[in-house]
């Protein structure tokens, strides 16, 4: 009886650390490299952003300029 | 702000945002691909405490100096810090409604953050309401103390004390070695400090369109 309770926590253990092996990712997108496409948008967006924001920079700086 | 602070925290930006998406992250359960919301969602309200923390050292400095300058300068720094932290909340909303179930959970830690940016909010509108610049300064930078000191226990300390959700809460554990491991810290600190440079950054660009239109002001009555 005891070992058989054993044999049965044992399968259920690994029943558990296969489950976290399993974990679904999107491994799909990264073989299909679809996923490099994300990232160059993103890297778009946050290049446009922040080329307006020194645009921005450079803007307030021909103000403060003018002002002295 | 130096230049090449700037340019660096862009740098770092862009490489934060192709590591986020392309490294290997731990394979966990009912996290999984959202585990990557960590390196855009935390840095946002990391961004808010240091730029608040920001804010109310020039309110204080202000308390000794009387100098107009630190209550720009703490006006720049909490509004900055608003932006981020509404911006913590949303894509905090997002995450939540995908891991948690729904979007506004009652956790203590959303509940604390929405209650904190609410009384920053009211330091705005005390700001709006005093017409003397001198009044609405001292004002203010009196409000900015309380307002900080109540943040703090209002999104690091009542969601210990209780049961939350969010890492890092109510036995949680925030840094732990399971959920921030060490592959996820390589570009989890880099996005922290990459994104407080650049609210720094909007921060001074506010203060000095300030600094402009006083300019423009003194020689108008001059």
């Amino acid at each position: 009886m005891k070992s058989r309770l054993f044999i049965l926590l044992i399968l259920l253990l690994a029943d558990v650390v296969r489950a976290q092996n399993n974990v679904e990712m999107a491994d799909r997108l990264r073989e299909e490299g679809k996923i490099y496409v994300i990232v160059l948008i993103i890297l778009i967006v946050l290049g446009g952003l922040f080329t307006y924001l020194f645009l921005l920079d450079r803007k307030i700086k021909r103000l403060e300029d003018r002002l002295k | 702000m130096k230049t090449w602070l700037k340019v660096a925290a862009v740098i770092i930006l862009v490489y934060v945002h192709i590591a986020g998406l392309l490294m290997e992250v731990p394979r966990l359960a009912i996290l999984n691909e959202t585990i990557r919301a960590l390196y855009f969602h935390v840095p946002m309200w990391f961004g808010m405490v240091l730029l608040y923390a920001a804010s109310v050292a020039y309110s204080i400095r202000y308390l000794r100096t009387q100098n107009p300058d630190d209550d720009h300068r703490s006006e720049a720094f909490a509004h900055t810090g608003t932006a981020f932290g509404l911006l913590g909340v949303f894509t905090g909303m997002l995450w939540a409604s995908y891991t948690w179930g729904s979007p506004w959970h009652g956790d203590p830690k959303q509940n604390g953050a929405a209650i904190a940016l609410l009384v920053y909010l009211a330091y705005f509108v005390l700001r709006g309401s005093v017409e003397n610049p001198e009044q609405r300064a001292r004002l203010s930078a009196v409000y900015n103390v309380f307002a900080f000191a109540a943040m703090i226990p209002l999104i690091f300390i009542i969601p210990r004390l209780t049961s939350s959700m969010h890492p890092g809460s109510g036995g949680n554990p925030g840094f732990n070695a399971y959920d921030l491991d060490s592959r996820m810290r390589l570009v989890f600190y880099p996005a922290v400090a990459a994104w407080f440079i650049v609210g720094l950054w909007i921060a001074s660009l506010r203060f000095r369109i300030k600094k402009i239109s006083e300019k423009i002001n003194e020689q108008e009555f001059a």
